[in-house]
């Protein structure tokens, strides 16, 4: 390979030449630029000139606490109980909140606690946005990426048959992808209306009223599903086409091999379906990754990271940082965490798969 | 490149066979595609201002509002700012710090009388002044209160913060209502800060404090604030008001349709309230939480870039569009508020004994401009936050608190915004 580049070929780098200057241009230098950015307090508008802040900004998203928040006790040291019968703790803000005797809490929030005898544990974050943002990122990432790749290879082998009309059925299951997300956005917003949404309406429907209307996009316990069911329905078809050409792709002796043998359905599926598509496999698991992990327009359109950051995600965050609050120092440390977490978890991905000699 | 516009001005005017050469401006406008006449009347002004003399022809760009900002930042980094600027009011003097934008320079003596919120001052500098304002009312219908008995408030004996509570006590008892309060939830963006800032300022705190602009350390987390965030919370909890998943389309017409009695919603509403209830609509002055009845105040403006090779040219048009005759145009036009009384009255809807007169004196009497600094983008938006988020049953007290803190930091990190 190395020879055939380096041997005189012109016109090849000559065409090559337009994408690779905008390639250059618009993603290497700005990616470059997100790094350089990442380490000053960049602003997108200021008179003031930028300064060098080593590693502040990752500090102030990555801060971390631990305390040990001790029950109010009376004057015969017994612990204080509200009229329920609920350990009555002080305010944390009293440690927080400009207490010479706690620096290291300073300016901290909780973000999340659990209980230990009469103790409570709490760990504080410094930015517990962009922590719970990773973490509803993450949990995006770990449910769509399976569920997605799953029902798009079902539905992939569904309507890889010679059937009547299946190109129908091809169209319809892609016709999701080539609609703009912010209009499948928009569009959802309204089955999840709460009250008489189209979801609630079917759902009581069917359930001869059963079912008590809800506020899908409004409750924090529902939002983030609401988001990954749509985002599914959304993606599925174009993994589902991918899937479909590495099915493709498998040759018919094989199948017509394995029934001489006397193979089953399932077995056919397992020793010949299965090992053909590896390949697409990793390709498909590697892209839903990395697409899961740039959810941004279904945020932006329909929860803007509410109710109460249940759906809170880094590139949201990183957008609403950098352009909103004109940031962009701080939107720029966003990406680079992210960049630093795809590229971590693409490498265990081929790790995990790569070919066994 | 001066000489190359003058070039580029006397043959554009030789071809258009106009006697003298004229010197181009440029002005942005937000407007593009915007529903009302809004946009017409602002090319009907460069136009008649064109015609008006021969030393200055205004070339009016329009942009879409929501891509608008953006394109003023991107200019501004290029250096290709218009002459003349489109600026939101709490926008400018973020603008004005970022050197985007240069004092007006017109005498002050001519702006007398006019609404406080038309007039944009930063640093002790006039830098944008608007032809138009909006206000904010709680609608209604008089025959909603009357058959709950609940009194008219008027501005000079608004409710009380009991008597509002007790009057939506009332109003949900009834059952009558989905809802009997709608504070506009579903408009997320600058609608809060707009909108819900007034009420806090009401109860005796604010965003920020004003009388230096480097800490909001007591003013949004202060005992006056906690009790606005406390009060706050109630209205949803007790479900007095939809909360921040409200459908737009009721936010938009439910007053209308009888889901909800109350609707706090701006005079650019009040039209069709008008339309739809007749003698029955009201428009009611904010409840009075113990530090005065107060609403919102500020609207478009226009302004001088800083890099603009001909401010004198640009004074000129702005001067040319503060006669009441504009503002008068504009208010019949789009339902806005003309700047001046002399121009009301000259109004379809303004005038004395119009539908919408209401909105002048709310606008004089109460209207509080939002914080004037640099870092009002960065408050607002974490205003609305926690606005959002008590709404959605957090904390009051932790919620203002790390609202606090982000704003703090901003400051400090913006060296105190140039206060």
């Amino acid at each position: 390979m190395a020879s055939k580049l380096t041997r005189s070929n012109r016109a090849g780098w000559l065409m090559a030449l337009p994408g690779t200057t905008l390639i250059a241009a618009f993603i290497i230098l700005p990616f470059f630029l997100a790094f350089a950015f990442s380490l000053t307090n960049q602003r997108l508008a200021s008179p003031n000139p930028t300064e060098y802040v080593g590693l502040e900004n990752y500090r102030e998203l990555l801060g971390l606490a631990f305390f040990t928040l001790e029950p109010e006790r009376d004057d015969a040291g017994v612990v204080v109980r509200d009229k329920d019968g609920d350990i009555k703790y002080p305010r944390l803000r009293k440690f927080t909140r400009n207490n010479p005797d706690f620096p290291a809490l300073q300016g901290k929030r909780e973000w999340f606690s659990w209980q230990s005898g009469d103790n409570r544990q709490v760990v504080l974050a410094s930015d517990v946005v962009f922590m719970k943002a990773l973490v509803n990122t993450f949990t995006f990432v770990f449910v769509v990426a399976p569920v997605q790749a799953g029902l798009a290879l079902a539905l992939a082998l569904l309507i890889n048959q010679k059937l009547k009309g299946i190109s129908l059925f091809r169209a319809i299951y892609f016709m999701p992808v080539v609609v703009s997300i912010v209009v499948v956005s928009l569009l959802w917003q309204f089955i999840y209306s709460p009250g008489d949404g189209l979801l609630n309406n079917i759902l009581s429907g069917i359930t001869f009223g059963l079912f008590e209307p809800r506020d899908w996009l409004g409750n924090p316990s529902t939002a983030l599903g609401s988001i990954m069911a749509m985002s599914i329905w959304q993606g599925v078809g174009f993994h589902m086409v991918i899937w479909l050409s590495g099915l493709q792709t498998i040759s018919p002796t094989l199948y017509e091999a394995a029934e001489i043998e006397g193979a089953s359905k399932r077995q056919a599926f397992r020793y010949v379906t299965w090992p053909g598509l590896r390949n697409t496999a990793v390709l498909i698991l590697i892209v839903i990754t990395m697409q899961a992990f740039a959810l941004f327009a279904q945020i932006d359109v329909m929860t803007q990271g509410g109710p109460l950051d249940s759906t809170q995600v880094l590139v949201f965050q990183a957008v609403e940082r950098g352009y909103g609050k004109q940031d962009i120092s701080g939107g720029s440390t966003i990406s680079v965490l992210l960049f630093l977490i795809v590229l971590g978890i693409s490498l265990l991905q081929r790790w995990l798969t790569r070919e066994r000699t | 490149m001066k000489r190359n516009l003058i070039l580029a001005a006397v043959i554009a005017g030789s071809f258009t066979g106009s006697a003298m050469a004229q010197t181009e401006l440029s002005l942005w406008y937000h407007g593009a595609g915007s529903a009302n006449a809004e946009e017409a009347l602002v090319n009907q002004l460069v136009e008649e201002f064109n015609a008006s003399q021969s030393d200055w022809k205004v070339v009016i760009e329009t942009f879409p509002q929501l891509a608008y900002n953006d394109a003023v930042g991107a200019a501004a980094l290029a250096g290709n700012l218009p002459d003349i600027l489109d600026v939101d009011g709490p926008i400018m003097p973020n603008w004005a710090w970022a050197n985007y934008m240069q004092p007006l320079g017109i005498d002050e003596a001519k702006l007398e009388g006019y609404l406080p919120g038309t007039i944009g001052r930063w640093n002790g500098d006039v830098y944008s002044v608007g032809l138009w304002d909006a206000a904010v009312a709680l609608t209604t219908r008089k025959s909603t209160l009357d058959k709950y008995g609940i009194r008219v408030p008027t501005l000079d004996e608004p409710w009380s913060l009991d008597e509002f509570n007790g009057a939506l006590e009332k109003i949900a008892a009834s059952g009558d209502f989905e809802y009997p309060l709608d504070l506009g939830m579903a408009w997320k963006g600058e609608w809060y800060p707009y909108a819900f800032s007034p009420l806090l300022q009401s109860f005796g705190g604010d965003i920020i404090d004003r009388s230096t602009y480097k800490t909001a350390e007591g003013a949004l987390n202060g005992d006056e604030a906690l009790a606005f965030g406390e009060w706050w919370q109630s209205l949803f909890e007790n479900k007095f008001a939809p909360g921040t998943s409200q459908d737009a389309a009721d936010r938009d017409n439910g007053l209308l349709e009888g889901k909800y009695a109350l609707s706090w919603n701006g005079n650019w509403a009040a039209l069709p309230v008008v339309e739809a209830f007749g003698d029955d609509a009201l428009f009611l002055p904010a409840p009075d939480f113990g530090n005065g009845s107060k609403i919102g105040a500020a609207s478009w403006q226009f302004g001088i870039s800083a890099n603009s090779e001909h401010p004198e040219g640009a004074r000129a048009f702005i001067e040319f569009a503060l006669q009441d005759r504009w503002f008068s145009a504009f208010s019949d036009g789009t339902g806005l508020i003309p700047v001046t009384a002399s121009a009301a009255a000259g109004t379809k809807n303004y005038n004395p004994g119009g539908p919408l007169e209401v909105f002048y004196d709310l606008s004089k009497a109460q209207a509080l401009v939002r914080p004037v600094t640099p870092g009002y983008i960065v408050q607002a938006k974490v205003f609305e936050k926690a606005l959002a988020d008590i709404a959605n049953g957090a904390d009051v007290a932790d919620t203002l608190d790390a609202a606090v803190d982000e704003i703090n930091e901003d400051i400090e990190r913006n060296s105190g915004y140039g206060h």
